[in-house]
This record gives C-alpha cells, structure tokens and sequence, in this order.
C-alpha cells in the first residue's frame, strides 16, 4: 500500500492537471473549491484521474454526495438539517465537516471539501 | 444554420481514434472580422473541430445514448494559427471513457506540423439532465452522413461500421 506522502504526491498531481493550480496552491489545508476553484465539472474529471492514478473506482456520489444536499428530506431553508448532517458524516467519514456543522447552509458545503479530505478519501479506497 | 466545424472524417475507429478535417476558406465570413486585412481563424474555433471529433467518437462508442457535451478544455496548446487555404487534420483519441464522461486528446496538423494540442473532457448527460436535444435523430444522421462517417467508419474488428437505422 502506498505510504500517505505518495498518496498526497499522486492527488497533488492529478489535481493540478485538473484544475490548472500550481504544486504550492495544493496543501492539505486547501479548499477544492474555495483555495482552488474547482467547478462542479471539475470533479468528474477529478474523479477520472484518481481512479486513474490509483487503479480504484469512485462511484457517483461517493465523494461529493450531491443527492444529499438536493434532497428535501435533508435540506431545509437552504441548510441542511440534522439528519441530513448525520447522512454526510456516515457518506463521508473521510471528510472533516466540523465546521460545516457550525453554518450547515448548502452554499457552504462547496467550501468544505479539502485537499486533505481527498488524500483521507483515497486512502481509505486503496486500503479498501 | 448549424455549427460545423469539420467537413468530413479520413478515418474513424470505434471508441479508438478519429482523423477529421477542415478546410479553412476566406469565404467564410468570421474571418473577414478576425481580423481585418489579417484573416486568421480563431483558435476557439478549432477546439470546436477538435471537440466535434473527439465528441463524435466518443458518443458513437457509448451508441449515442447520451448527450456528449464538450464539459472542459483541460489542457489545450497552439503554436501557430491557421489561414484561409489551410487544410487542419484533427487526429483525436480516447484516454478514457466511463458512461458518465470521457477524456480525450486532440492534435491539430496542418501538412506535416502540429498547429494545436488539446485535452478535452466531455460529460456524457441523461435526458433530463438540463440539456434539450441537440438533433433530432434524421438531422443526426445526416449530418453523420456529409461527414462521411460510414464510409471510413469500422469497429475495433476492423469490419465497416453499418449505418444507423434511426
């Protein structure tokens, strides 16, 4: 299994072909969407390039649960509800959304993902 | 008036690789604009060839079940720019292909130079999912026809691509 800094190197590189950032925009603190202008179709191509880069397979949804935070059930007044909360935690445990919970309001969820959340995502796939 | 920009395809293997070309002509009235005294086609327009080369190929290799729309130039390159009487070849191959979106790669050529390199990404869209329909399938057709698609057309046996019957 590949160690955590290769890890990092290989989504590192996929994402500045990707997004066309610079090696140093991609820390693990970085926002995908925020730090790094990541569009919603960038993530499909994000999503090609991962499985590429690690011979893995990302199905729809999996990464950026997007029927979340779509669904009435979940989302209320543009915010997501508790039990909406509690589905991303259980979709996404790779992702830190502590402080997502404290503004749970949808138009924030794209600045939630970072690039820490992705390595923590392909970790947990290539462990898989 | 439809928005072609290849006029007919050289070669075309299933869900492999396309060659189309395009023959620029000053009769075409944008570059009387672009620019004046100085006519010289857009490069935004050849990554329009290129897409519909490398869109073509891709949505025959997923049965035209879906509506391939050009989602994201990755990555695209030019190293100089074409003029009326320029034939470009447009040489386009499949990196990957999922149902949900494809990746390919285009280079531009005129005669023995590469005129442009890209990397183009298509999303592959359900009906419903906001697009309205592009064609209706005769359109389809003909269009696939001007371009000469079943002439040059075979599958990855090599054996001739038959014709649609929509």
């Amino acid at each position: 299994m590949p160690s955590r800094d290769e890890i990092f190197e290989k989504v590192r590189a996929a994402l500045v072909d990707a997004l066309g950032v610079d090696d140093e925009d991609v820390t693990p603190e970085a926002t995908m969407v925020g730090d790094l202008g990541a569009e919603s179709i960038d993530f499909l191509d994000i999503v090609f390039r991962l499985e590429k880069a690690f011979s893995i397979k990302i199905p729809r949804g999996e990464l950026f649960p997007e029927d979340v935070l779509s669904s009435s059930e979940f989302v209320a007044d543009g915010k997501v509800n508790e039990a909406g909360i509690a589905e991303l935690k259980s979709r996404m445990p790779f992702a830190d959304l502590s402080k997502f919970e404290a503004n749970p309001s949808v138009q924030n969820f794209a600045n939630t993902l970072t690039v820490e959340d992705m390595v923590r995502y392909v970790e947990s796939k290539v462990a898989g | 008036m439809r928005w072609f920009w290849i006029d007919r395809f050289e070669e075309f293997v299933r869900g492999t690789q396309a060659v189309a070309i395009k023959n620029v002509s000053l009769a075409e009235e944008h570059l009387h604009d672009h620019f004046p005294g100085l006519p010289l086609m857009p490069n935004s327009l050849v990554v329009e060839g290129m897409a519909q080369t490398a869109g073509l190929l891709v949505a025959d290799a997923i049965d035209f079940n879906r509506r391939v729309v050009l989602a994201k130039v990755a990555a695209a390159t030019f190293h100089f720019d074409a003029e009326p009487g320029d034939t470009l070849r447009f040489e386009a191959g499949v990196l990957d292909l999922k149902p949900a979106g494809s990746l390919t790669k285009v280079t531009s050529r005129i005669g023995d130079q590469v005129q442009g390199e890209a990397e183009l990404f298509f999303a592959h869209l359900e009906p419903g999912e906001g697009v309205p329909t592009l064609f209706s399938p005769e359109e389809l057709l003909t269009w696939l026809d001007h371009l000469k698609i079943f002439e040059v057309g075979k599958d990855q046996e090599g054996k001739p691509l038959q014709r649609r019957d929509w």
